[in-house]
């Protein structure tokens, strides 16, 4: 039996806060890091990049080579969590051995969903979650000429970019009427579209495939108005999910992910949750929700050390809040925050047609809700701290209104000193 | 723990520029070679309904959320120039470092097609240079917090200071400096009353330190002295003495070693008044200053005569070393201490440290810096030096002084001044400048 004080799984963005953060006040304890993956720890976030060539793998590793060995952390790669033993405080791994921890972190992000699609399972297809993904779905991308991409989420989107910057032939099929739903409003997301239209990229919106089946090297994918599209290459990319199976027998509590409170624990003693696989408070409602963002995934990792450390400094989690900054074919839109407008909240939009540019601003009582923009410069972290401190923005409303970016900028800056 | 160089922002300076957007033009040139205010990395940013304005930079954080938030590592913390380095062939443009930033530091430019951040011109700020107001300063004193790192603190820890208290940095910093071959004196006061001379049969120091009374610190460091050159041993008689024990209860003994040269490096840590005690009045409170002993009333609006410029007396000593120091300045202080520490081998060296009170002064502990420094600033406490022979030389000359509001408006003890009573101040500022402009001879 191995022995650790900390034992994190899962050695992403939340994974590696934690370690961070544990490190920063406990310098001795031994931490154990398990990750299913073999590389050297990635973002999922620069995968379309690795698919378009425009990264190489060995250079967006997220920590040096000697970080481990000199933050005395045991790194534990191509191996994975597959069952945990709450009362004896243990942990197997999928090679058999065993882990004795003081404190366990659960970090292992989320996989992508397959959605049931009848034939998807005879067919070949790519997912893009893992830097493995990422290299075969970027060997495969060169030696073929047409891609077809289902989901206009975040990785949809960004892995069809990528592959049209990788100079093949992409349409994507979508569900919904409009792309990334929840981050930007139909407006926002119609200039998006056009973009991704105008840069040779069909869009298939409010399209549902029925059949997809093997046609060659390739496939052949049928839509429900009877429409049918032949691929080289499919990348499917219709939404992520945490994949739990190693909680079987555990009291640890799962609705969408493991459900944490404000301190990222879980229902089992010693066990704590954060990053994608975690659903955690929202900032808005009572329900929690499941973040699936980068920046989120930071400040979850950072909590959730902060109290497996019982390090005093720290503020509970104040609650998730939609945060998107995509940039595509060279342009930029931003939301920080509610998208959408409701009955409580004031409205305000600025539409520049000439330049492309967008702007709108959700208040309530004066407190900003949501800010969104295309093509406009835009600090998103200061409207994040903006929405998250509830800044009364009554006695500057009409600067924040006229000049959003100065105005933020000042308000923080004098937070400083 | 690294320290680093930064640029530091006085919004009370910068106001007034009126918008001259020097430092903006400055990072738009040395940066991109234009004038487009588009291209600048520091932005100032007018404050609201009258507040001063704003600085919008990357503070270089210790714990950056940009690189946290960067997928691409093209973000990294320098841990040898502590710059967050920006690598343009790692970025993908994805925009989620300014996620990170709560300051406006890192920002996308349409122009450039990508996200910039200051990088400190490579230690040669820009900025700083431009700017006509003082307002941007490059400091550049974390070199002596790294150097002085590796040497002993030779006082021991949990010291009993109030929080914020400047004479426990002055004491930590001055003595590290000398280092341990010295017999180090503390007379009655602030600094042995927060433990340094000792406590529960052991000292409060790594050195030999003793507790003179208010009367003889000077007279005893000399005969200690004398008695370690006759066994040949170089050892530093050095005091840390209050403006109290310095300039008045313990002034004869002090002006009689002056006089007679001795081997001594003492330094006066002034913090205008007895503090220990319940915060009474000194030769060395300034008018108008409220303490125990000169209350505002109806009658009595705080202390009624002026303080006596003590470095002023021991420069008339005509001894070894004689000058003026601000922990808000530590370049000019390690520069000085030095000379005076030189200067005590040959004879009396005599250092006279501004030392604000967070509890007597009454200002947040937060701000004793801040008042250090704009006590310089506004030539209240003008930083100079003097050489046995020579003119007495201004180390950080201010051309500019802010009015002296500037630094009474910062502490309680000075809340009730009136119109009054502060022209009388701002006189006797002007005044001891002329005086010491005339010692300068100029
Ligand atoms: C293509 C793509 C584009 C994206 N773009 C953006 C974007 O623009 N903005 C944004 O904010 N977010 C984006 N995201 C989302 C962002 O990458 C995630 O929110 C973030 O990576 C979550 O971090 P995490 O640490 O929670 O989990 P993950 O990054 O998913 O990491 C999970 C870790 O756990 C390991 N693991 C999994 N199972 C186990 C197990 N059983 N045992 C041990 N280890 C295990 C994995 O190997 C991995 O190391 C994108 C994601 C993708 C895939
Ligand atoms: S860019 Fe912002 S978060 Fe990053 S170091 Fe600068 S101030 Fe800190
Ligand atoms: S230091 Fe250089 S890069 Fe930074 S703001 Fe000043 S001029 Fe610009």
């Amino acid at each position: 039996m191995n022995t650790t004080h900390y034992l994190v799984a899962g050695a992403s963005h939340a994974g590696l806060e934690a370690v961070h953060r544990i490190r920063l006040v406990d310098e001795t304890s031994p931490i154990t890091l398990v990750t299913r993956d073999a590389h050297a720890p990635y973002s999922p976030t620069i995968l379309p990049y690795v698919v378009s060539g425009q990264s190489a793998p060995e250079r967006v590793v997220l920590r040096p080579a000697d970080y481990f060995l000199q933050h005395n952390v045991t790194l534990i790669s191509d191996n994975e969590l597959v069952s945990i033993d709450e009362t004896g405080k243990q942990v197997t791994l999928k090679s058999g051995d065993r882990w004795q921890y003081a404190k366990l972190l659960l970090a292992t992000g989320a996989d992508p969903i397959i959605p049931p699609i009848p034939g998807l399972s005879e067919t070949p297809y790519h997912v893009l979650r893992t830097m493995q993904h990422a290299i075969d779905l970027r060997d495969h991308a060169g030696k073929v000429k047409r891609a077809v991409v289902l989901g206009a989420g975040l990785i949809g989107m960004h892995g069809a970019e990528n592959l049209r910057h990788a100079g093949l032939d992409v349409t994507i099929v979508e569900m919904c009427d409009q792309v990334l739903p929840g981050y930007f409003d139909a407006r926002a997301a119609a200039v998006i579209e056009h973009a991704f239209n105008a840069n040779g990229i069909r869009m298939l919106m409010g399209s549902r495939v029925v059949r997809v089946e093997p046609l060659g090297d390739g496939c052949r994918i049928t839509l429900e108005n009877g429409d049918s599209l032949e691929a080289d290459l499919l990348l499917v990319a219709t939404g992520v999910k945490p994949q739990l199976d190693y909680l079987k027998g555990t009291s640890v509590q799962v609705d969408q992910g493991i459900l944490v409170d404000r301190r990222m624990r879980t229902d089992a003693p010693h066990i704590w949750a954060a990053g994608d696989v975690a659903q955690a408070a929202d900032f808005y409602g009572e329900e929690k929700v499941m973040m699936g963002i980068l920046p989120d995934a930071v400040t979850q990792g950072a909590v959730a050390a902060m109290d497996m450390t019982e390090d005093h400094a720290l503020k509970p989690y104040i609650g998730g809040v939609p945060i998107n900054t995509y940039t595509f074919f060279g342009q930029q839109a931003i939301s920080v925050g509610q998208s959408l407008a409701d009955a409580s909240l004031e409205e305000l939009t600025r539409v520049d047609e000439d330049h492309g540019r967008y702007l709108k601003i959700l208040l309530k009582e004066n407190r900003l809700q949501g800010i969104s923009s295309i093509n406009q410069e835009m600090d998103a972290g200061i409207m994040w701290q903006l929405i998250l401190r509830k800044v009364d923005l009554t006695p500057v409303k009409d600067a924040f209104i006229a000049r959003p970016l100065e105005t933020g900028r000042a308000l923080m800056s004098s937070t400083w000193r | 723990m690294t320290a680093y160089n930064t640029i530091a922002f006085d919004p009370s300076r910068c106001e007034l520029c009126n918008d001259c957007d020097a430092c903006i033009t400055a990072c738009a040139q040395v940066k991109s070679g234009s004038d487009d205010p588009l291209y600048s990395r520091i932005k100032i940013v007018a404050g609201f309904n009258g507040n001063p304005p704003e600085l919008a930079l990357c503070r270089q954080c210790g714990d950056p959320e940009c690189v946290k938030s960067c997928p691409s590592t093209a973000l990294t913390k320098n841990p040898d120039t502590g710059l967050i380095d920006w690598e343009k062939s790692l970025c993908v443009d994805c925009l989620l470092c300014t996620v990170g930033c709560s300051y406006g530091g890192i920002t996308y430019n349409a122009t450039l097609k990508h996200v910039a951040k200051c990088d400190l011109c490579d230690g040669d700020p820009a900025c700083v240079k431009a700017c006509p107001s003082g307002a941007l300063s490059y400091i550049t004193s974390a070199g002596i917090f790294n150097e002085q790192h590796e040497r002993e603190d030779l006082f021991v820890p949990g010291l009993s200071a109030c929080q914020g208290c400047n004479s426990e940095m002055i004491m930590r910093h001055s003595l590290r400096k000398v280092g341990p071959d010295t017999v180090l004196a503390t007379p009655p006061g602030c600094i042995p009353g927060m433990g340094s001379v000792g406590f529960n049969g052991t000292t409060g120091t790594k050195v030999p330190v003793f507790h003179p009374l208010l009367t003889n610190t000077a007279s005893m460091l000399a005969g200690l002295k004398k008695q370690y050159n006759r066994m040949g041993r170089n050892v530093t008689a050095m005091a840390l003495a209050g403006d109290g024990g310095a300039g008045d209860v313990g002034f004869q003994s002090l002006s009689g070693a002056a006089e007679r040269n001795d081997q001594i490096l003492f330094i006066c840590v002034d913090n205008e008044g007895y503090m220990n005690t319940g915060m009474q009045a000194s030769g060395s409170t300034s008018y108008g200053s409220w303490t125990t002993t000169t209350p505002v009333g109806s009658e009595m609006k705080g202390k009624r005569t002026s303080q006596k410029n003590l470095a002023m007396i021991m420069m008339n000593h005509n001894c070894e070393y004689v000058a003026t120091a601000s922990t808000a300045f530590v370049e000019d202080y390690y520069e000085k201490l030095d000379k005076a520490l030189a200067a005590s081998e040959r004879g009396f060296a005599y250092l006279h440290i501004y030392s604000p009170c967070p509890t007597g002064w009454r200002f947040p502990s937060s701000q004793t810096i801040e008042v250090c420094r704009k006590g310089v600033e506004t030539n209240f406490a003008p930083l100079w030096e003097y050489e046995r022979g020579g003119d007495l030389h201004f180390t950080h000359p201010i051309d500019n002084p802010l009015p002296v509001e500037a630094y009474l408006n910062l502490s309680g003890k000075y809340r009730h001044v009136n119109a009054e009573q502060l022209a009388c101040i701002q006189q006797q500022v002007n005044e001891r400048v002329r005086t010491l402009k005339r010692y300068a001879g100029q």
